[in-house]
């Protein structure tokens, strides 16, 4: 995955809450089994359906950073709605609450997601719709969103925030624990069950 | 220090723990489906690496599947080359899959218990967030996505920070009519969709003991969409009666080793939540959702809410657009919407007493004219335990459509969709807009209230049905 350390650009002001990965990615563009061009399935269903839909405008079609209402990206745990986000020009996501596994699957696929209160992102939201090109930085080095003269500071673990900064993939650093996971499998029951081999019909 | 069930499952997973750093936990059981799995495989191959534990991963076809007609290719190409990768990735990896005609093929949350698979104690991942069904075994199952697929894979591990623990406790007795969706309808209603996050949630109280494990699996089931990523119930003797002699349960010896340890799988008295919920069950009565997420429910007897009268903008703005896309006014007697299609099925409604339920409700019955409905099993075997049993027939004799298994309508990624503007109730978990075709509007509700639905074509509670006729001569 990229790296992310510091992400500068314009931001789209999402007034809704709970956005359901469903809205993020319809199930009519899961089918596909390449990771890459899921682009034309971001938001597929508000964007046709919505003239007036956020991504619609034109002073917010070059946004990178999606400002959206609480719970975002609750529901189905498709990974797609991350590739989606980033195929169709998103480096970071700022809620004041996302789904878990969302959050989960973003910081794999190297989508920087920001939990801010509800309030900065009310005050984030005016500050863009007053001003559509206003420059917003997502500065995970700093733990910080800035703009104007408004700098915010986010939590982060040290670990998921260390992981992205290096662009590290997790299959990698796990493989160093080879030998805990096997003096683990030593220890496991023999009657726990095994897929195979097939049982007779 | 006392522990509560989850935290006794989590903490005997964990293969390492460091400062600083996520637990690595051991997965038991890896599920996995057509359609958060191919990128997966690809990037196995890609960095030449194997599935270490094949014998621990089982996969099936469900999403994408027809329900009619499942022995001809699927006719939608891109459907069909997803299918074909899985059966492509399952031969090379040499994982077990469960295709289109195999006696085990079905929603993968359903042949889990049914083959016994999930058992008490596990931890359990699938790409899929309603893996939380299978906690109602006491395992720990939750959801991950396509890269944690991958990890899984390679390593059988997962890195994973702690959960924070939630108690749902429910307690009394429920009413007749009133069923386990019902109960977990009324919890996300009141806690919302994001109440869970962050937590595991544990259901306890007499009215969960007193459930089957089907109805268990239906409360679990739904714990994503209130936000948290498992939900489970502790292991009784319900548990070991629905597990003994399946096919992938211990036996003899291996038997008794494995109920000893399951018999110590209960939150400890002392434990600490760092949440709890209080529900009486015979408050409840059966819930149908109005909006367009699962935590805009009501009881049936209530009336569309008026966004006016809700204080928070957030919530309001939501009901707002809820109402304008699912084409309803504020105010309307849940009890006169009028729908055209009642889909019975899905990992949450569509195990046999499901069936059985619904199936009792229309006997000597027809559908209302002017609605259709669809029975989808969850798996084969739950199709055929209904057709041992006679269900299917009853159906049939309905005038509902008794189809192949899958997931169907509850998303449809196969043929089966509601058209735009098309109304259904649905016993599936989600209401969320477009979920069951392009401009589809769900309702969520039981399978009782879905079978009587069916009978009149409105919203109906089964205690409603006093004046539907029989059949003549049935
Ligand atoms: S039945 Fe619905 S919720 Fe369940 S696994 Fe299938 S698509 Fe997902």
């Amino acid at each position: 995955m990229d790296a992310f350390t510091t992400h500068t650009g314009t931001a789209a002001p999402l007034r809704r809450s709970n956005v359901d990965t469903d809205q993020i990615i319809p199930a009519e563009y899961l089918k596909r089994i390449t990771r890459t061009g899921f682009e034309d399935g971001l938001f597929s269903a508000w964007r046709k359906n919505e003239p007036d839909f956020v991504l619609n405008q034109p002073q917010y079609a070059d946004a990178s950073i999606l400002v959206a209402g609480p719970d975002f990206g609750t529901g189905s745990s498709r990974e797609h709605a991350v590739w989606a986000l980033l195929d169709g020009g998103f480096r970071a996501v700022i809620s004041p609450r996302f789904g878990d596994i969302f959050r989960n699957n973003s910081t794999k696929a190297g989508l920087l997601t920001v939990l801010l209160p509800q309030a900065d992102v009310e005050a984030l939201w005016q500050a863009i719709e007053a001003g559509p090109a206003l420059q917003v930085t997502v500065d995970l080095q700093a733990r910080q969103v800035r703009y104007g003269s408004t700098s915010i500071a986010f939590e982060v673990d040290d670990y998921t925030r260390w992981r992205l900064l290096e662009g590290l993939d997790d299959v990698g650093l796990t493989e160093r624990h080879l030998a805990d996971v096997e003096a683990f499998e030593a220890t496991r029951p023999s009657w726990l069950p095994k897929v195979q081999p097939a049982l007779p019909a | 220090m006392p522990k509560t069930l989850a935290e006794k499952v989590y903490d005997a997973h964990v293969v390492r723990s460091a400062e600083g750093e996520p637990d690595l936990l051991y997965i038991d059981l890896h599920l996995v489906h057509e359609v958060t799995s191919p990128q997966a495989f690809d990037g196995l191959r890609a960095a030449g690496r194997t599935v270490r534990h094949p014998e621990l991963t089982m996969a099936t076809e469900d999403h994408n599947v027809p329900t009619l007609d499942i022995l001809s290719p699927i006719a939608d190409p891109v459907s069909r080359a997803q299918v074909e990768a899985l059966r492509k990735n399952a031969a090379e990896f040499g994982i077990r899959l469960a295709p289109m005609g195999d006696r085990d093929q079905g929603i993968v949350h359903v042949i889990g218990p049914q083959l016994g698979l999930t058992q008490p104690g596990m931890t359990i991942v699938c790409g899929d967030s309603h893996t939380s069904t299978h906690g109602a075994f006491g395992a720990l199952a939750f959801g991950i996505g396509t890269s944690e697929v991958e990890h899984v894979l390679a390593t059988q591990t997962l890195p994973q920070y702690r959960p924070r623990q939630m108690a749902v406790t429910v307690d009394g007795e429920l009413s007749p009519g009133v069923s386990a969706k019902d109960v977990i309808l009324a919890v996300i209603a009141e806690i919302g969709t994001g109440g869970g996050q962050g937590h595991v949630i544990e259901y306890r109280g007499s009215a969960i003991e007193a459930l089957s494990m089907e109805a268990r699996m239906t409360i679990c089931n739904m714990s994503i969409e209130a936000g948290a990523r498992a939900g489970l119930i502790a292991p009784d003797q319900t548990t070991l009666d629905f597990l003994a002699g399946r096919p992938h349960a211990p036996q003899g010896a291996d038997w008794d080793a494995a109920v000893e340890y399951w018999t110590t799988l209960r939150t400890d008295e002392g434990a600490v939540f760092d949440r709890e919920v209080h529900i009486d069950a015979a408050s409840l009565t059966p819930y149908v959702t109005w909006g367009t997420n699962p935590g805009q429910g009501l009881p049936i007897g209530a009336s569309v809410p008026d966004p006016a009268q809700i204080p928070d903008e957030n919530e309001r703005h939501a009901a707002e657009s809820a109402l304008a896309y699912m084409g309803l006014t504020a105010g309307t007697p849940l009890r006169e919407i009028e729908v055209d299609t009642v889909f019975l099925g899905s990992c949450t409604n569509g195990r046999i007493e499901d069936l059985r339920v619904a199936a009792a409700l229309l006997k000597g019955k027809h559908v209302d004219a002017n609605t259709r409905m669809l029975v989808v099993p969850g798996s084969v075997g739950v199709k055929q335990q209904a057709e041992a049993e006679g269900l299917d027939q009853v159906f049939l004799d309905a005038g509902a459509e008794w189809r192949g298994a899958g997931c169907s309508m509850c998303l449809g990624m196969n043929p089966d969709q509601l058209q735009p503007g098309e109304r259904s109730a649905s016993t599936s978990n989600r209401n969320f807009q477009g979920r069951q075709g392009k401009g589809g509007r769900t309702h969520l509700v039981s399978p009782a209230v879905a079978a009587a639905t069916a009978l009149t074509g409105r919203l109906t509670a089964p205690a409603d049905l006093t004046d539907v006729p029989a059949i003549a001569g049935a």
